[in-house]
């Protein structure tokens, strides 16, 4: 998956986010970036910057007037004006940029806000109730494939009112594009644009059609934008941005979790005698794992702090550097599942503040108190044998626990 | 001696709907169907919830909450 790429010298003027030193942990490269190199530059991908403090990372997330939002995931197929037409993009509203992104960002937000994400937690709980079901008398299995990567799929198969069992086949394609970045333009193509997505979602929304029912895909077919129904691109669009924002994400948050509290048999304690602590801890969780660094494209040539940005560069958001910056998070690199001021950016900052983040802090809520409910005592049965995704969604792809 | 009344505010143009305020402190805060956060009633901050009021305002990414004492 890793490591298709020459080794990287430098950091700061060669760094690559699929190189395995990243992979397996950014978090030193990025401390001494934000020390030495708050801005550094690649020559990979066609060209990437990467801010690291709180600052710099803010900054270009509120600026939507030099970075363009229609490509967000870099790799070596870089877009042009012509196949990626901003303002909408591929999957909207997260590759769109203003005006045309708070028009497709609106029309999504009553499904992703507070109340009818609660109406979900029950199939969430009952769900990772049914996953360690199956686990029951295994002293040793790997929590990764066995539990948290189930869990938001499955969760948004649920709200699309897809069947269950096709969870699988999202879980491929998403794997193939977030996670194999560091393929050729041809392995990316051939994948990508296989079709055999499209054709499935279209099966779909037919079934949608003629029979409508209480779920997403039914309210993306009833949604308008100025009066007019959503064409078919524009809903598949969507239904691609939920897959893609959705499923690594959140498996990453709990399986970095998890990773932790393996780890740390005084915080899964506190969580246990202390239940009031759930809040502050989800936060720090969030905050010390956040798993998503977004990505920009520079719209024209111009000089940010010294830097010569040209057109069509890439830029990477690494909103975990940004949440482990000492300037803003006192003893940043401490988990400290009661820290009461806690303004992280593990779900962006600004116009793109992650759509989905009430649905992924309910299933990252419930997953991990299902797990602690059932299995108080647990560490990692072999802390080598942890492998981490790369690219721009960073969690544990496999994490072997043992139950004591 | 009298207690100084206090008030917060949310501003729409800074809210981005991450609903750690009103998750922490529902007392003080609602959500509109978009998710986007404003203040109950006029925003005055009952005195037992000052300190819910002040972790509200620590906690919003977007810098969006203010508290302020209101002149008597």
């Amino acid at each position: 998956m890793t490591g298709r790429q020459a080794p990287v010298s430098d950091w700061a003027t060669d760094f690559d986010h699929t190189d395995p030193t990243w992979v397996a942990d950014p978090y030193p490269i990025w401390d001494e970036l934000r020390r030495n190199c708050p801005v550094a530059h690649s020559d990979r991908y066609g060209g990437t910057w990467l801010p690291t403090t709180h600052e710099l990372v803010s900054e270009v997330a509120y600026d939507t007037e030099h970075f363009t939002s229609r490509a967000v995931v870099v790799s070596n197929i870089k877009p042009t004006d012509l196949d990626l037409p901003a303002p909408i993009g591929l999957a909207p509203p997260i590759t769109s940029d203003p005006p045309f992104h708070a028009i497709a960002r609106r029309m999504l937000l009553p499904a992703f806000s507070p109340k009818p994400i609660n109406a979900l937690e029950p199939f969430t709980r009952s769900l990772c109730r049914e996953l360690l079901d199956a686990t029951r008398g295994m002293s040793h299995f790997d929590a990764a494939l066995e539990y948290t990567r189930h869990i938001p799929v499955r969760v948004i198969v649920q709200m699309l009112g897809f069947p269950q069992e096709d969870a699988d086949i999202f879980r491929h394609f998403i794997t193939q594009v977030l996670e194999n970045v560091d393929q050729s333009v041809e392995e990316r193509q051939e994948v990508i644009a296989s079709g055999e997505l499209d054709a499935y979602m279209n099966d779909q929304i037919a079934k949608h059609r003629a029979e409508p029912r209480d779920d997403l895909t039914s309210f993306l077919l009833e949604a308008e934008i100025d009066g007019n129904k959503l064409e078919d691109a524009h809903i598949r669009g969507t239904m691609v941005l939920l897959m893609i924002a959705g499923i690594d994400t959140t498996w990453s948050a709990i399986g970095a979790s998890l990773w932790h509290l393996a780890r740390h048999p005084e915080d899964r304690r506190r969580l246990i005698e202390e239940p009031a602590l759930w809040d502050t801890a989800i936060e720090e969780l969030l905050r010390a794992y956040a798993p998503v660094t977004m990505a920009r494209m520079v719209k024209e040539d111009f000089d940010f702090h010294g830097c010569p940005m040209k057109k069509d560069d890439w830029l990477l958001l690494p909103f975990p550097s940004a949440n482990r910056d000492e300037r803003e998070f006192p003893e940043a690199d401490a988990v400290e599942l009661d820290r009461v001021d806690n303004r992280h950016a593990a779900f962006g900052l600004g116009i793109h503040r992650c759509l989905g983040s009430n649905l992924a802090r309910m299933e990252l809520t419930v997953a991990l108190q299902e797990w602690l409910d059932r299995y108080p005592q647990f560490d990692l049965a072999d802390p080598a044998a942890v492998t981490w995704s790369g690219g721009q969604v960073r969690g544990p792809r496999s994490l072997p626990v043992r139950i004591l | 001696m009298t207690t100084p009344t206090y008030r917060v505010e949310v501003d729409q143009a800074k809210c981005q709907g991450h609903n750690r305020c009103y998750s922490m402190a529902p007392e003080l805060f609602d959500v509109d169907d978009y998710g986007l956060a404003s203040a109950v009633g006029d925003g005055t901050v009952p005195p037992d919830l000052l300190d819910k009021a002040r972790r509200a305002v620590a906690n919003c990414p977007e810098y969006a909450i203010t508290l302020t004492e209101v002149p008597l």
